[in-house]
């Protein structure tokens, strides 16, 4: 064999460990899952928007509504009846339209009139992420076409409107009902862009602390091991749990520290993109209360412990500093899936196997909670923090099993299990 | 009454049978040395003593603490030195020695780091990083380290190992008057004149079994050999 071939042996071999391959293989499954989920998002892209109408008007005017509405809309919902204004709401809710229209009886009348013929639109918004306002965008867009149709068509007949009216002859009048509020005044795009502005800086925020706690941990693992300092701390008057929970605890308070700096220069950051609102989001109960704070805090704590004793063990795999880096990565795409995903939909929109994805990871729960709480889904909040308390509880234990087994000096566990065996035999 | 009972000690890694059922004892102020070739399973049976790797079956005993039952006990009076140990390294040499004593001493804690500091003897340099120290000042340290905390067992493997002439001696002479003033010690090696001068009693280990044991003296004459490496060669052939 050649040197170079000799060498190229050598590296192959070095390289093919269990530490190299489990985290893509790992972050490999975490891509299909998620893969797989974006496609029957993209499904339901391609279809057109749900809705329903209420022409009261029956006019030539409002007709060119209607016959857009008919064209480019699954339209389940179809009367000319006021009246019919709930009954149609309800019908949206139970078939997961977008929209109830409703074109009054004075539509045309106030066109002609010089005033705007006013749209009003009930909407029923699903979840506040950034597909979910895919379908009420494609409603917006509806009203964008339906108003310069009329338009041309009062421009063709030489309709008596003054040019103001001609150019932009609607307007509309929006309420939105999200999780059982129902906020007026607002579309669905305001109250996605109010609560990304609430809901952005947790899940960033967080994910920051998992990475950069995480990496302490897990490379403190490392260290130990690469310095060879682990044998002589393992053989002194220490409980093998206050090994643990000081590395868990020391890296968390550094993470802290981190991330509170990280803060600091990312808001200055987002205030740079703020824009002073019209909407009032007290009024409109879109804020979080002291106790949804205390909330929010507790999801955020204990995940954070969930993180570090996940970090942990894996940090027990780690040999020297070198695999302690490749350890790193999975940690890191585990924060970044949630963080990403609660951008994108919200829990309550994505298919199954999504919120399974989601709820599995513990570093969702406090990227969730914010939005969750707003609109009073504490069983969503206080799941999260059972489901992530026992997930830390399970890692910490295994930790501290590895910890008093041999696999941290010699990377195997199986001598309980023989012992069992032989006792059996 | 010994202070290390060890016995028909096995420990398997999977299929491989690293010590194969020894058995031993060490009294009080006793220096008993464990000499063999790598692989041998002196480091296994030491890090077991150490309560680091777990038995898979007899048993040991270190001064009455069943090690299975009590590895915290144990913990408590024992002090282990690993062969090829380290220090932390953004730490002091002192910083490093006060940690180790917080961990035993809490109303004389001083007092314990200044006895950390006279066995190191790093003079000055026990104020600068421990990345800074050479191999030989690292292994002084960590053995001012083992010593300080006075334990009823020091467990040395290799205690002089990667030193040069000088260190080792000083070390040597370290041990010795650290078990003349009352502390067992069970240590490994493979420098047969450094066993010869320590140990009060060897054990010879060869795959995992005791070939022979005796004070140095005693097998020299039984094998009719010169030192200690003769009885070694006689015996393993």
């Amino acid at each position: 064999m050649s040197s170079l071939g000799n060498i190229i042996k050598k590296e192959v071999r070095e390289l093919m460990t269990p530490a190299t391959f489990v985290p893509i293989i790992i972050i490999a499954i975490l891509f299909g899952t998620l893969g797989n989920a974006i496609g029957s998002i993209e499904e339901e892209m391609e279809e057109m928007p749900i809705i329903g109408f209420i022409d009261a008007d029956n006019s030539n005017i409002s007709h060119i509504a209607t016959s857009i509405f008919e064209n480019y809309a699954d339209v389940i919902f179809n009367s000319s009846d006021l009246s019919e204004k709930e009954k149609g709401i309800e019908e949206i809710k139970q078939k997961e339209g977008v929209a109830l229209l409703i074109i009054p009886s004075n539509f045309s009348e106030n066109i002609l009139n010089n005033k705007p013929g006013e749209i009003e639109i009930f909407w029923v918004m699903k979840g506040a992420g950034i597909f979910d306002s895919l379908s009420s965008a494609a409603v917006d867009q509806l009203i964008t076409i339906i108003n310069s149709n009329i338009s041309y068509e009062l421009i063709s007949t030489n309709a008596t409107v003054n040019a103001s009216i001609a150019l932009s002859p609607t307007s509309r009048d929006d309420t939105t009902y999200f999780k059982g509020k129902e906020l007026r005044g607002i579309s669905p795009s305001d109250v996605a862009g109010v609560l990304s502005s609430q809901s952005t800086i947790i899940p960033i925020v967080m994910m920051m602390i998992i990475i950069m706690a995480g990496s302490i941990v897990i490379s403190s693992m490392a260290l130990e091991k690469e310095n060879k300092t682990l044998e002589t701390l393992l053989t002194l008057p220490v409980r093998r749990v206050s090994i643990v929970a000081g590395k868990i605890i020391s890296s968390a308070l550094i993470g802290l520290i981190l991330a509170i700096i990280y803060i600091i220069g990312f808001s200055y950051y987002m205030n740079s993109f703020q824009i002073s609102g019209s909407i009032d989001v007290v009024s409109l109960g879109l804020v979080l209360s002291p106790s949804d704070l205390l909330l929010v805090g507790l999801s955020v704590f204990v995940t954070l412990i969930a993180a570090l004793s996940f970090c942990m063990f894996l940090g027990t795999m780690a040999k020297n500093f070198k695999s302690a880096q490749a350890l790193t990565f999975p940690v890191t795409i585990l924060a970044l899936i949630p963080m990403f995903m609660t951008m994108f939909k919200d829990f309550d929109t994505m298919p199954l196997a999504l919120k399974g994805l989601l709820f599995g990871i513990p570093f969702s729960h406090p990227m969730m909670a914010p939005r969750a709480l707003i609109f009073d889904d504490y069983l969503l909040v206080l799941g999260g923090i059972i489901y992530v308390l026992i997930f830390s509880v399970v890692m910490i234990i295994i930790v501290v099993y590895i910890f008093k087994t041999d696999r941290l000096l010699t990377g195997s566990t199986n001598k309980r299990l023989s012992t069992i065996f032989k006792k059996k035999n | 009454m010994p202070v290390v009972k060890v016995k028909n000690l096995v420990k398997n890694y999977g299929t491989i049978e690293a010590v194969k059922g020894i058995s031993f004892s060490v009294n009080r102020g006793e220096i008993f040395g464990l000499i063999g070739p790598n692989g041998a399973g002196k480091t296994t049976t030491l890090r077991i003593v150490s309560t680091l790797i777990s038995i898979t079956s007899g048993s040991i005993k270190i001064m009455d603490h069943n090690l299975q039952k009590e590895p915290d006990e144990i913990r408590k009076i024992i002090s282990y030195l690993p062969e090829d140990a380290g220090a932390y390294k953004n730490l002091t040499g002192k910083r490093y020695l006060e940690f180790i004593a917080n961990f035993f001493e809490r109303n004389n804690l001083q007092q314990m780091i200044k006895k950390g500091e006279q066995i190191a003897n790093l003079g000055d340099r026990i104020n600068d990083k421990v990345d800074t120290y050479s191999k030989g000042m690292m292994r002084k340290l960590l053995v001012g380290r083992a010593l300080m905390i006075d334990p009823k067992l020091a467990i040395l493997d290799e205690p002089t190992s990667g030193l040069d002439v000088n260190n080792a001696q000083e070390i040597r002479k370290l041990i010795k008057n650290t078990a003349k003033a009352g502390t067992t010690i069970l240590l490994s090696s493979h420098n047969m004149l450094e066993v010869e001068f320590l140990c009060d009693r060897i054990a010879l280990i060869s795959d995992g079994k005791i070939i022979e044991e005796g004070t140095p003296k005693s097998l020299m004459i039984k094998y009719k050999a010169k030192n200690v490496e003769e009885v070694f060669t006689k015996v393993v052939r």
